[in-house]
């Protein structure tokens, strides 16, 4: 394999980690916060990407679009707070699994009597159409690159939001330990609320950005989900600089399953049993990487409560 | 678990108690009924409501019973199926020895497959079991010798003895009520056993029952392990049912929605798992008549259920102790 080719799956790995974080952090602190299991977090991520695909097609411009898909879906995220998971905290988490189970069946639903059941084409915006020279051999798509920087953006951004400001202290504060920052007077509700829009906030603007590069159909929310899963799991629940590292660890291990172990395979193995196990190992990459750090450490690399 | 929702209750009346069996009983009719009336796909669809009944069963043994929430039932259901396969494949036609391999192989899988992830809690043992069903799912659709993404078709029925085959839609239905009657008789007993009040008390509080000297950990694997072994069979005789085998049996959407029927039903009572997979399918059924938008209706019976009636279906008829 040349070099070229490894250089430029690994970026496409960190592109799909730096989404899958967007997802994950609000997921992570949902769950590290109120203990609270939120699968519909996939469905934020649809919505997100189902409408910032027809607000572009619609008026043409990318970051417009983008950005009312974020604000429509926050409020979206507004009103399930609202209706639903407030009243979920108290519960165990089955009964929280079983209610955002629910969302998901009423959300797919809504989506294909809104939009159709056919997927959609997410259009890439024009001016980020063509590919970069990024070295001589190596040209990269434009819009790519975009997706990186902005992840890496988001991700600096919500570092300093928790690490250096007086809301991330709160929530910090929550997540290690919500009794007592209750006692401290710390207003957790108010807290959670504000994290739920921020979450979903995120799992918008992945959907959003995802869109021109995957495809925007019923059951996307429910197939990223578990990646996302995946994420928080291996991180350590609760904990956003977990979330980061185990985003980009799953984003690297399965992109560069998918590219390097079926011709890493098809040069040890027979050709007819490499064309069976290559697309299986691919697959199995993440979840042996969960099983092997849950082994090693069962509350996750960067555990929130100590 | 949130208080309340394993609270226990007073014994049910004998009719209510009877009136399960009364009804599975009235069902061995059905076959000779639907022939005289034409309704042979609502006898296959009984069948199919049975099938799924039985790997419900195990699933509520565990998580009902002892409280683990495994979120890949699925798996042992396909490694099941996929057993069945294997021996017909190679030339296999009796589907008692079918069968009996299926249970005994997806019993093997969830006993390695238990020994390890039994040793989390909680969301991660939920996530753990999860990932290895995954992991089976890779593997069906890797097996490109019983078709990979495309799946297997069992195009011969298997013989059942007295010349009998599972093509003959009436005796296979006859087979799959007694084994599930079966079945469901096996899980009544062993929750009202010491197996299953040990089971409880773990679920109740472990640490507890581990200074009480119950070897609390292989409680837990036994208990998986037969889980996994019903499901098994399920897989089995869902292979035989649609004489066809695919990875999507795996999906683990599958093994999502298979929770979800469970606490639907009521987690931990005696039918509740029955009840739940009858509602479940019945309406998917009836809705998919009506409309293409038949999985709202559904999810909003979720969050019905959650809020309105949190011990489940089941749980309404229960008489509460004051």
């Amino acid at each position: 394999m040349d070099p070229i080719f490894i250089f430029e799956q690994l970026l496409n790995g960190v592109g799909y980690g730096l989404m899958l974080f967007l997802l994950a952090a609000g997921l992570t602190l949902v769950f590290g916060i109120m203990d609270t299991m939120n699968l519909a977090h996939g469905s934020l991520y649809m919505a997100g990407a189902y409408i910032a695909a027809r607000v572009h097609e619609a008026g043409g411009s990318f970051v417009g679009a983008v950005l009312v898909a974020v604000a429509a879906t926050v409020l979206v995220a507004f009103l399930l707070e609202l209706l639903i998971v407030r009243k979920l905290y108290a519960r165990d988490h089955l009964a929280q699994v079983i209610a955002t189970f629910g969302v998901i069946l009423i959300a797919d639903d809504a989506v294909k009597a809104v939009w159709g059941p056919s997927p959609l084409m997410a259009t890439t915006p024009a001016a980020l159409a063509g590919p970069v020279q990024l070295l001589p051999e190596l040209p990269y798509p434009a819009y790519r690159l975009v997706l990186l920087a902005v992840g890496l953006l988001v991700a600096v951004g919500l570092y300093v939001l928790v690490n250096h400001t007086r809301v991330g202290m709160l929530v910090r504060a929550g997540a290690s330990n919500r009794p007592m920052a209750e006692f401290m007077g710390v207003r957790v509700g108010r807290v959670f609320s504000f994290v739920f829009a921020l979450g979903a906030a995120l799992a918008a603007l992945a959907g959003a950005l995802m869109g021109p590069i995957s495809a925007v159909q019923i059951g996307m929310g429910e197939a990223i989900l578990i990646p996302a899963l995946v994420v928080i799991v291996i991180g350590g629940i609760g904990s956003v600089r977990g979330a980061f590292v185990a985003a980009l660890l799953v984003g690297l291990v399965d992109t560069a399953g998918r590219a390097f172990l079926p011709p890493l395979l098809r040069s040890v193995l027979p050709p007819a049993l490499a064309a069976d196990l290559g697309p299986a190992f691919a697959g199995i990459a993440m979840y042996v990487l969960m099983a092997a750090v849950l082994i090693l450490k069962p509350a996750g690399l960067f555990p929130a409560r100590a | 678990m949130s208080d309340g929702v394993m609270s226990r209750t007073l014994p049910a009346s004998a009719a209510a108690r009877w009136l399960p069996w009364a009804l599975l009983g009235l069902l061995a009719l059905l076959p000779v009924v639907g022939a005289e009336m034409g309704l042979d796909y609502y006898v296959g669809f009984v069948r199919r409501m049975l099938i799924v009944m039985i790997a419900a069963t195990g699933l509520n043994f565990i998580l009902g019973y002892g409280g683990m929430a495994a979120l890949g039932h699925a798996g042992f259901i396909g490694v099941g199926a996929y057993t069945v396969v294997a021996l017909v494949d190679a030339g296999a036609s009796s589907a008692w020895a079918a069968w009996g391999a299926a249970v005994l192989v997806s019993g093997a899988f969830a006993a390695l497959i238990g020994a390890v992830t039994l040793r989390t809690r909680g969301v991660y043992f939920l996530m753990i079991t999860l990932a290895f069903a995954q992991m089976l799912y890779y593997l069906a659709v890797s097996l490109s010798a019983y078709g990979g993404d495309d799946g297997y078709g069992l195009y011969s029925p298997l013989e059942l003895g007295f010349g009998r085959t599972t093509g003959d839609a009436a005796v296979f239905f006859w087979v799959v009520l007694a084994l599930a009657a079966l079945v469901f008789a096996f899980a009544s007993r062993a929750a009202v056993s010491r197996f299953g009040h040990a089971l409880m008390g773990i679920r109740d509080n472990e640490t507890r029952m581990e200074a009480m000297g119950y070897p609390v950990y292989r409680l837990k694997l036994v208990a998986f392990t037969g889980a996994g072994a019903l499901a098994g069979l399920a897989g089995a005789l869902l292979a035989s049912h649609n004489n066809f085998v695919s990875p999507a049996t795996m999906h683990w959407t599958e093994s999502a929605t298979l929770l979800v029927m469970v606490v639907l039903g009521g987690l931990g009572r005696r039918w509740g798992a029955v009840l739940g997979v009858a509602v479940w399918l019945a309406l998917s059924e009836v809705l998919k008549l009506y409309t293409e938008y038949w999985h709202w209706p559904l999810g909003l019976m979720l969050i019905a259920v959650v809020f309105v009636a949190p011990r489940g279906l089941a749980g309404l008829f229960e008489r509460r102790k004051a």
